[in-house]
């Protein structure tokens, strides 16, 4: 299809990501881009990183304002869609409703808000508005108590430090960033955060907020003038489950990102796809499969199907002066082999799954690539050579 | 202010008008330049700003750093010598009137 009007609920990375690639695939028709925040769409990750630092929110603007009317996209920004009508082929948008032939729901996350006491003195850290609140807070502030030991809270950490700021954080699991990460690699993390001074309370949730400080599961009690939140996520289903699609830990998309109606969409961190490895419907909160996705559905929008969703995952995370990256998935019970310092090969049963580094971006970049090969290496052959991926990867120039 | 001239891959020239201390990259996307992705947003974890730099300037934004290299080598288009990540190119004075053409593609 290259006309008809194609519908985005959702101006983030993503969503803006489908309506540049919808023309660039050379849709015609008419593309309307939704977003319930004020102003142009604009990136993420900086947020908890260089704009924390700088405050230079300028520089985070996807694409000028122009750049939409140059491309005919209409960005709705501050609106909110109230509901879909399947039947109709119709969102409702407060006293508006469009008609649409295709509808791509990018609607992403919200903050995860834990059920404890005081929970609403905590500052959160997921959209523009709320780093501007945060920034302005940490100014003058002296002693900061992280809530949640993951990317987010570790980032702002490493920069609540670099300020001099007294850092606390508190996280239930007994180890840091122990969804996504080897436990060899949490624990080089926590040495590095500690040696920048942050204190860590791991094992340790919080089940109370004060005036002026925090109480641990422990009992102990930390002060702290400013408190985050940054204990995970959940996506934003509800728009998805009032219009009766298949939701479960996010909006569940074939292999093609199709939801449960052919003509319905989803992408991003809101929805559940089928892992090419191992069938699993997973979800995942990165720029990179937001975009990836986004690319992949307006093909299938314009030209047909296309191939089965199989791009290779990747993360990011930069704390203090170590950039963290992740190329591909690993399950919480992969295997983990340490290879030098800086670098966690993990295993699922005998095959490469995922390749962890710090500052290390020509293995990173060689993972991709290996990891892109169906099926991935196996444990034999890497150790054969010494886990030197430059030498697998040579075999593809072959 | 310091001029650059991007040439995207099917000869659209744009000349636009960027600080001290921008990246390439950034005036690109500021400007809604096609022919630059910057997916990671100037993190130097992707390669989807590639460049090539103008002959006549290569010698002012000088060569790719190693780490950059490293990304380059994931790169969709065919690196040249000439190829860089515009994210990793700061405008100064010495700049002004760069010229950097664009591949056919990033991703």
């Amino acid at each position: 299809m290259n006309d008809g009007h194609v519908v985005i609920v959702g101006a983030g990375q993503g969503g803006v990501q489908a309506a540049l690639s919808l023309r660039q695939e050379g849709h015609g028709g008419a593309i309307t881009l939704i977003g319930d925040e004020e102003g142009l769409p604009y990136q993420r990750p900086p947020l908890s990183k260089d704009y924390l630092k700088t405050g230079q929110a300028e520089r985070l603007a996807l694409r000028p304002a122009d750049y939409f009317d140059r491309k005919a996209i209409n960005l709705w920004t501050g609106r909110r869609v109230d509901g879909i009508d399947r039947a109709a082929r119709r969102v409702h948008v407060g006293q508006d409703t469009l008609t649409y032939d295709r509808l791509i729901l990018a609607t992403g996350t919200r903050n995860l808000i834990p059920p404890i006491p005081g929970i609403g003195r905590a500052f959160g850290l997921r959209t523009l508005a709320e780093a501007k609140g945060l920034r302005d807070a940490l100014n003058g502030t002296r002693r900061i108590a992280v809530i949640g030991g993951g990317f987010i809270g570790l980032e702002v950490a490493a920069v609540a430090r670099a300020g001099r700021h007294e850092v606390h954080v508190a996280e239930a699991a007994p180890r840091l960033m122990s969804r996504v990460l080897s436990p060899q690699m949490s624990e080089r993390f926590r040495a590095k955060h500690e040696a920048l001074g942050t204190r860590f309370h791991l094992g340790n949730g919080v089940t109370e907020l004060r005036d002026g400080c925090i109480v641990l599961a422990s009992g102990e009690t930390i002060d702290a003038d400013l408190v985050l939140l940054a204990a995970g996520v959940r996506p934003n289903t509800e728009l998805a489950e009032a219009a009766g699609l298949a939701v479960d830990n996010g909006v569940v998309v074939d292999p093609l990102l199709r939801t449960s109606d052919p003509e319905i969409y989803a992408l991003g961190d809101c929805c559940a796809f089928p892992d090419p490895e191992s069938g699993n419907h997973v979800r995942l909160e990165s720029v990179q499969a937001a975009t990836d996705q986004a690319r992949a559905i307006a093909r299938t929008i314009v030209h047909g199907a296309q191939e089965p969703y199989a791009k290779v995952p990747w993360f990011w995370s930069d704390q203090a002066d170590w950039k963290l990256q992740i190329a591909g998935l690993a399950d919480p019970d992969a295997t983990s082999v340490t290879v030098g310092e800086d670098t966690v090969f993990r295993f699922s049963g005998n095959r490469l799954c995922a390749v962890e580094t710090i500052n290390n971006a020509k293995v990173h970049m060689q993972a991709r690539k290996l990891l892109a090969r169906r099926p991935a290496p196996a444990y034999d052959d890497l150790a054969r050579c010494g886990f030197d991926l430059g030498r697998e990867t040579e075999k593809d120039r072959v | 202010m310091i001029k650059v001239t991007f040439i995207e891959y099917d000869g659209t020239r744009t000349t636009v008008e960027g600080r001290n201390g921008d990246s390439v990259m950034s005036l690109a996307a500021a400007q809604g330049i096609d022919g630059i992705v910057a997916e990671c947003g100037g993190g130097m974890m992707c390669a989807t700003c590639h460049c090539y730099v103008d002959d006549k300037w290569f010698a002012r934004t000088g060569p790719r750093s190693d780490d950059e290299a490293d990304m380059l080598d994931c790169a969709v288009a065919e690196v040249r010598q000439t190829s860089r990540l515009s994210c990793q190119i700061t405008l100064s004075d010495a700049l002004d009137g760069l010229v950097v053409h664009l591949p056919e593609t990033q991703v």
